[in-house]
């Protein structure tokens, strides 16, 4: 039997919560031509049932709360309670409040800016983008913003990109305007120098990095690419989303990086929500400095107070200041762990990668960029085994799949994750799993999973036919 | 503390598996003069000790509960039930759904927002949501301008001014041309849409906080072969008539007043709605229905083919995280509300307002700036210097008089009232403000 939706326990009406005792009349306020004649079709649900709908639709669905959640590049470490508590302390603040009364918000958003400049070595820092690609969007709008101003904005068209980068990159260049260029990956799985050299010149405004690049590698000649693309007057930008290898042990503007996103919900250990919010803090360095989002944190003389007066700033990109209370769960974290902490979940992000990396070499798949490993690692299942279905298998098994088919230079990818909050049994376990998936016959893992709320979906009917709302007659 | 379960024993017996000496050998590949920085952060904290910090934190600020800042964020009833669901670790610590057989519980809940979406802003279809109302505009205009294939858009000026500062950024990143359309006695002129125009926007209530009938500007943009995008406050949409009624093409907003914590400006959640005949243009994620090998209904993220992780350079937006557990909340909040409880909240907002409206302006040299019919924000005149005003009745405890941009006007403040202010809120803040001026 299929779920109810909450519109199939609506009883016509049934009401919930009631928060108005004295209810005026509409005409008395409102002109009657600016009435709605139709009331929207929304559930009347009393409050017990709106509870068992969202607590049975809830165990509907994993997290990282109920399940080992390895999927690369998405950093699903534990989401510590705390933060939720810390959340609720600054819930009941308007962004229009007089910043005098709202010192403390304000001094959290200045100290953590300090953090995680001091954590990736950029000289300043906004905090509004709302998202690892808003924060993309915000840094190719900074380089741009930079070579129109030195008068080369017409002449540098072309942002580069590696053809192992995340989708969002070469999706945030076109959003900005910007043509894009796929940079081969070397034999080793890093950036191919030749191709690159071929690509940099006077046309080209920036090369989108990630480090260590989606592979889980870290690229060695980092120090020569940033020599290079400097030669080129290339700015240098850094995808933060794997920043959770490396925190605290390297630091992206210390490699040359220009800008900098970073992933709050990632290596920050923001939660991720089912798909966000997030947030995207945006470092730079110092020659980027005039072109940041306005408004700044600041600190005065009086107090801390928002910036509006930067005369090259590129603008908003986002209402008010950003998704503040991800920032308040960013800046509870740091200073729970501090540097050393830090420094050590990225070293057990690495070891856990890496272990798990070699169980599952020991069951069969095979990693075709065996280089030393970061956080993540990208397997193959051997010759004639689909990725799909081991991840459809793997859902049998109690476990949420790896990424997979990505990167795109590798085939049936498996892109692994496993993350430091991890123990060594469930990386254990799950090796196990994915050897116990190669002894299934191929009918057991083409129809997998078997016991899940749902098996699998008709995502062809979904896309020729697509039922986006209840109330869609098709 | 750092939520790492390793013993000692495990670490060693791990790194011998890895062939590693040490944790720092997991490094030593690394370009020497990049490994080990020297950084300053603060020394590691308890627990409790964070806890207290934070809460050191936040007594430097005054909440802003029952402020009666507008501005498109509003001290509204946040409702515990809401809270307490969208707190549960199943929906919190998931990521995108993207194999949704262990995932039906986001995906529904997404399908059910979507559904509340379209039926409050009398449109076909909506995405999963977008970071906020200011990015959702840009989005929406964006898709315009993909749909029409042209590049100039109008904006009233009774959009938000941050919205429209967002849109700015968004557009000139892709080259298009955006024009103001000034406000008119607090309202928006029909224009003259010249033939480059692909989008006409403009807000309802506008960002005075005035009625707006803005059928005569989707009629305007129509003729000119340009769509129509509104700008809506979704708590208004279960009194006022939809945007799909008055001819939109494309309705954009911010979910905070829906029973979200203001939280300083976010996360909130923006919403999209439009046409589905304009579905291959939309941004951001989709849940459709389907139905599972055994004829089950199931949902799943559709018509992906539009997104960046498939199309790369060429999706319709980069965007990939969004805002789906605080758009959760909002649908949460209007199940709980339903129709009629939804209704009741805005009108007494909207009550309340005009009562708030009638007491300042017994406040010696205050005048009315909003033209009536307003909803529940609205602009007055000062004597004084808004942000002057706003600090001395911060002193004496209220929240108000969010001071209006000069484009509009000199010495002009936005003032709102929700459900939670009673008649004594209303007389106490008259009386501050009379203090404050006199």
């Amino acid at each position: 039997m299929s779920f109810p939706l909450i519109f199939e326990r609506s009883r016509k009406g049934r009401r919930g919560l009631k928060l108005v005792k004295a209810v005026p009349k509409a005409e008395d306020l409102i002109p009657k031509e600016h009435l709605r004649e139709v009331p929207p079709r929304l559930p009347e649900v009393d409050e017990l049932t709106l509870v068992r709908h969202y607590t049975g639709l809830s165990r509907r669905q994993v997290g990282v709360d109920t399940t080992f959640y390895p999927l690369g590049s998405c950093t699903m470490k534990y989401n510590p309670k705390l933060h939720e508590e810390a959340a609720r302390l600054f819930a009941d603040l308007h962004p229009y409040q007089d910043p005098k009364t709202a010192q403390g918000a304000l001094r959290l958003m200045w100290e953590l800016g300090e953090y995680l400049k001091a954590l990736t070595g950029m000289d300043a820092i906004t905090l509004e983008p709302a998202a690892g690609a808003h924060g993309e969007l915000t840094g190719i709008l900074i380089i741009r913003a930079y070579h129109e101003d030195r008068g080369e904005g017409r002449t540098r068209r072309v942002v580069l990109v590696p053809d192992s980068a995340h989708g969002s990159n070469p999706a945030t260049a076109s959003m900005a305007g910007y043509q894009v260029r796929e940079i081969p990956s070397g034999p080793e799985g890093e950036v191919d120098l030749e191709a690159l050299k071929r690509e940099l010149g006077p046309h080209v405004a920036a090369l989108m990095l990630t480090n260590p690049n989606t592979l889980g590698l870290f690229e060695r000649r980092i120090l020569e690419i940033s020599r290079l693309c400097k030669e080129a007057g290339v700015q240098l930008y850094y995808d933060g989303a794997n920043l959770n290898a490396i925190m605290g042990w390297a630091r992206p503007g210390d490699m040359g990086f220009d800008v900098v996103h970073l992933n709050l919900h990632k290596t920050f250990t923001v939660p991720h929500g089912g798909g966000g919010p997030g947030s995207g803090p945006v470092g730079v360095k110092a020659h980027l400095a005039p072109y940041l989002p306005v408004p700044l944190v600041a600190k005065g003389e009086e107090g801390f107070y928002l910036d509006f007066h930067r005369p090259k700033s590129i603008g908003r990109v986002r209402s008010f200041y950003g998704n503040f209370l991800a920032l308040v769960r960013a800046w509870a974290y740091i200073r729970t762990l501090g540097l050393e902490g830090l420094k050590k979940a990225a070293a057990l992000a690495v070891l856990n990668a890496r272990y798990l990396k070699e169980l599952l070499k020991e069951k069969g798949y095979r990693v075709p960029y065996d280089g030393p490993s970061m956080h993540e690692f990208v397997a193959q299942p051997p010759q004639g085994f689909r990725a799909l279905d081991l991840a459809k298998g793997l859902l049998e098994l109690g476990f949420h799949p790896p990424t997979v088919y990505f990167p795109l230079i590798v085939k049936e990818a498996l892109m692994v994750e496993p993350t430091e909050t991890e123990a060594k049994e469930t990386l254990e376990a799950f090796a196990e799993a994915m050897g116990e998936l190669l002894e299934k016959p191929k009918e057991w893992l083409e129809n997998a999973p078997y016991s899940t709320p749902v098996r699998r979906l008709d995502e062809l009917r979904a896309n020729k036919h697509p039922k986006l709302t209840y109330f869609d007659e098709g | 503390m750092d939520y790492t379960p390793h013993t000692e024993e495990e670490i060693r017996e791990m790194l011998r598996r890895v062939g590693a000496a040490s944790l720092e050998d997991l490094f030593a590949h690394l370009p020497k003069e990049v490994l080990n920085p020297p950084i300053d952060l603060p020394e590691p904290l308890p627990e409790w000790k964070v806890l207290e910090e934070l809460r050191r934190l936040a007594a430097q600020n005054l909440p802003a509960h029952k402020a009666f800042l507008g501005g498109g964020v509003r001290s509204h009833h946040v409702p515990p039930v809401v809270q307490a669901l969208a707190a549960r670790g199943e929906f919190l610590t998931a990521y995108t759904p993207y194999q949704p057989e262990v995932s039906q519980g986001v995906l529904q809940a997404t399908f059910e927002y979507q559904t509340m979406i379209a039926e409050l802003t009398g449109l076909e279809i909506a995405n999963a949501s977008m970071y906020d109302g200011a990015t959702a505009l840009a989005e929406g205009v964006l898709l315009a301008l993909r749909e029409t294939g042209r590049m100039g858009v109008l904006v009233s000026q009774g959009v938000h001014p941050e919205y429209r500062a967002v849109l700015r950024a968004y557009l000139e990143a892709v080259g298009a041309e955006l024009k103001t359309l000034p406000l008119e006695g607090g309202r928006t002129p029909a224009p003259e849409v010249g033939e480059g125009v692909g989008a006409v926007v403009a807000q309802n209530p506008n960002y005075l906080g005035a009625l707006e009938d803005l059928g005569p500007l989707a009629e305007a943009a129509h003729r000119a072969g340009a769509l129509f995008v509104a700008v809506a406050d979704p708590l208004s949409l279960g009194v006022l008539k939809p945007p799909g009624a008055y001819g939109a093409d494309i309705a954009v907003g911010d979910g905070q007043v829906l029973g979200l914590p203001m939280g300083f400006g976010g996360p909130h959640f923006g919403f999209l709605a439009t046409k589905k005949a304009f579905v291959r243009q939309l941004p951001g994620r989709l849940v459709s229905e389907t139905v599972d090998v055994e004829g089950r209904r199931g949902f799943i993220l559709t018509l992906q083919a539009r997104e960046q992780y498939i199309r790369r350079a060429k999706a319709k937006s980069n965007i990939t995280t969004n805002a789906q557990l605080t758009a959760l909340m909002g649908a949460m909040y209007l199940a709980a509300l339903g129709p009629e409880g939804l209704r009741e909240v805005a009108l007494k907002s909207v009550e309340m307002a005009h009562k708030l409206h009638a007491l300042l302006l017994e406040v010696p040299g205050v005048r009315p700036f909003t033209p009536k019919p307003f909803f529940n924000e609205f602009v007055l005149a000062l004597p004084k210097d808004p942000e002057a005003v706003r600090r001395a009745l911060a002193e004496r405890g209220f929240h108000g008089a969010t001071p209006v941009p000069k484009e509009y006007g000199e010495n002009l403040a936005l003032f709102a009232a929700t459900e939670l202010h009673e008649e004594e809120d209303l007389l106490a803040l008259r009386d501050a403000l009379k203090e404050v001026l006199a």
